[in-house]
């Protein structure tokens, strides 16, 4: 069963890959443009990833809100029916 | 618009089989060593060909960071490394960023990326295909990159003429310089494409040697040659009117002086066995650097080791520079570097205007029997030491394009 926990661990691990950062600077808070110095073309990349590793489907009009790690990890965690 | 300028070569940034960086391609080509091997990037047992030159030392690491060499092509990596050597090697120049140019070459293009980026859509769907897939493939991707990493504005688009791709790149960049219209230029070419596909591909219009040994795969002008080696790699010259490159004090390898195309107008893949078609290029070459056909000392020879180019070449020098190509040193790089399609001719280039700058003239190696139809000076197995004032360096492509530049010693 996953928690969140882990795929808290897991989105920042794929995001700080993905983004090429470190991952001590994935951190919730962290904004996506302006931290984490990542275009809309490194979003899209990076949401891929995400889908990837979870298997599941992101439609881009519900990356449109996610501007921080945090929401990212929240969408995800959605996705997978854990909050 | 200003009055002629002239143009000169001061950076060369080879990244070949042969060796990466002016001392080691240098040394590698003076030595005859062959940067021919069985291919390492995937098997082969199913495939007619098992020989290819790799650049197996390329550090990747070393000229991207790991998001800037994910969100590129192979491809784009030999030509962002050729231009960051190249640019060092010409001790990093000033310019007005208007002023310079960049002229990139590739034949193919990030076809690995087109063949990767398919399977994803086939086995997962359009919503997983990358979005730098586009980026990625296009021809123009080293271009665009090496201006943002130089911070060039001035013109910048990449030439497509098959196997003389790179030697067109050259040509556009000088006459720009020649006409004033920039004062320095990035010109060179790229590719990687040896893939199961294009080997495939290649191999089915016999263009590709299956000679199994590397010892004797890639022979140009010899009897038995028959066909060539797939290759990858770069190159990049620095440019830069001569004014320029005096006023700051460059090292300067050679001139360009002169620059010629044409088309075989013929048929899509052979060259026209007469060589009237490559003809054209050569005497426009030398007029264009205002020489005559007894000046010219050596040749850079396209050289492929295909029955069908070696032969014909041969003949368009012989038409060309009637008895005196028989008293010239006539030499094919490709026996080492085997064909790097759209980068060999900016690596002939380079081979070129060092041979001018060390007065010594590669050889054409793997060379043991001679052809009637091949019967000139072709350097064999051996590198020479020879006072080169006039260099030609021959580049023909699929689609019987043709480009041959001239460089001369700079006095």
């Amino acid at each position: 069963m996953t928690d969140m926990t882990e795929i808290d661990a897991k989105v920042r691990k794929v995001l700080a890959e993905q983004l090429a950062v470190e991952e001590a600077l994935v951190v919730p808070e962290a904004r996506f443009a302006e931290e984490l110095n990542a275009d809309s073309l490194d979003l899209v990349e990076a949401v891929l990833a995400l889908e990837e590793e979870w298997n599941i489907e992101i439609p881009e009009e519900e990356m449109d809100g996610v501007k921080t790690v945090g929401a990212a990890i929240n969408l995800v965690a959605t996705k997978l029916g854990v909050s | 618009m200003s009055a002629s300028h002239k143009v000169v070569v001061t950076g060369i940034g080879p990244v070949t089989p042969v060796g990466t960086g002016v001392d080691d391609f240098w040394h590698g080509l003076v030595s005859g060593r062959s940067g021919i091997a069985p291919i390492s990037r995937f098997g082969t047992d199913d495939l007619p060909v098992k020989l290819a030159g790799e650049v197996t030392d390329f550090d990747t690491g070393a000229y991207l960071d790991v998001k800037e060499a994910r969100r590129t092509d192979r491809f784009v990596h030999f030509g962002i490394a050729a231009a960051k050597l190249a640019w060092e090697d010409a001790k990093e120049p000033s310019v007005a960023p208007e002023r310079g140019g960049v002229i990139f070459a590739t034949g193919i293009g990030g076809i690995e990326t087109i063949l990767s980026q398919h399977l994803v859509l086939l086995e997962k769907g359009a919503g997983r295909v990358s979005p730098f897939m586009v980026p990625m493939l296009m021809g123009n991707a080293a271009a665009g990159h090496i201006a943002m990493r130089l911070g060039l504005t001035g013109p910048n688009f990449c030439t497509t003429s098959a196997c003389a791709s790179g030697a067109h790149a050259v040509g556009e960049a000088y006459r720009m310089i020649r006409n004033g219209l920039i004062d320095l230029a990035v010109a060179g070419g790229s590719e990687s494409a040896t893939l199961p596909l294009t080997i495939a591909a290649f191999s089915q219009m016999t263009a590709l040697t299956k000679n199994p040994d590397p010892a004797t795969a890639s022979r140009p002008f010899d009897a038995n040659r028959d066909g060539f080696v797939i290759s990858e790699g770069a190159c990049a010259l620095i440019l830069e009117s001569e004014e320029r490159a005096v006023a700051r004090g460059a090292r300067i390898y050679a001139e360009l002086a002169g620059y010629g195309a044409s088309d075989d107008a013929y048929h899509i893949t052979a060259p026209d066995p007469s060589g009237a078609g490559s003809s054209i290029a050569i005497r426009a070459a030398l007029a264009d650097a205002d020489e005559e056909p007894s000046a010219v000392d050596y040749v850079n020879a396209h050289g492929t080791s295909t029955p069908l180019n070696d032969a014909s070449e041969t003949a368009a020098l012989k038409a060309v520079l009637g008895e005196h190509a028989h008293s010239i040193a006539v030499s094919s790089t490709k026996s080492m570097t085997g064909h790097m399609l759209g980068a060999a001719g900016a690596v002939e280039a380079g081979a070129s205007a060092l041979a001018i700058s060390k007065g010594r003239v590669p050889p054409t190696i793997h060379y043991a029997t001679k052809d009637p139809a091949c019967d000139l000076d072709y350097v064999p197995n051996e590198a020479r030491d020879l006072d080169v004032r006039l260099a030609i360096s021959n580049s023909f492509g699929f689609g019987g394009q043709n480009a041959v530049l001239a460089l001369r010693k700079y006095a």
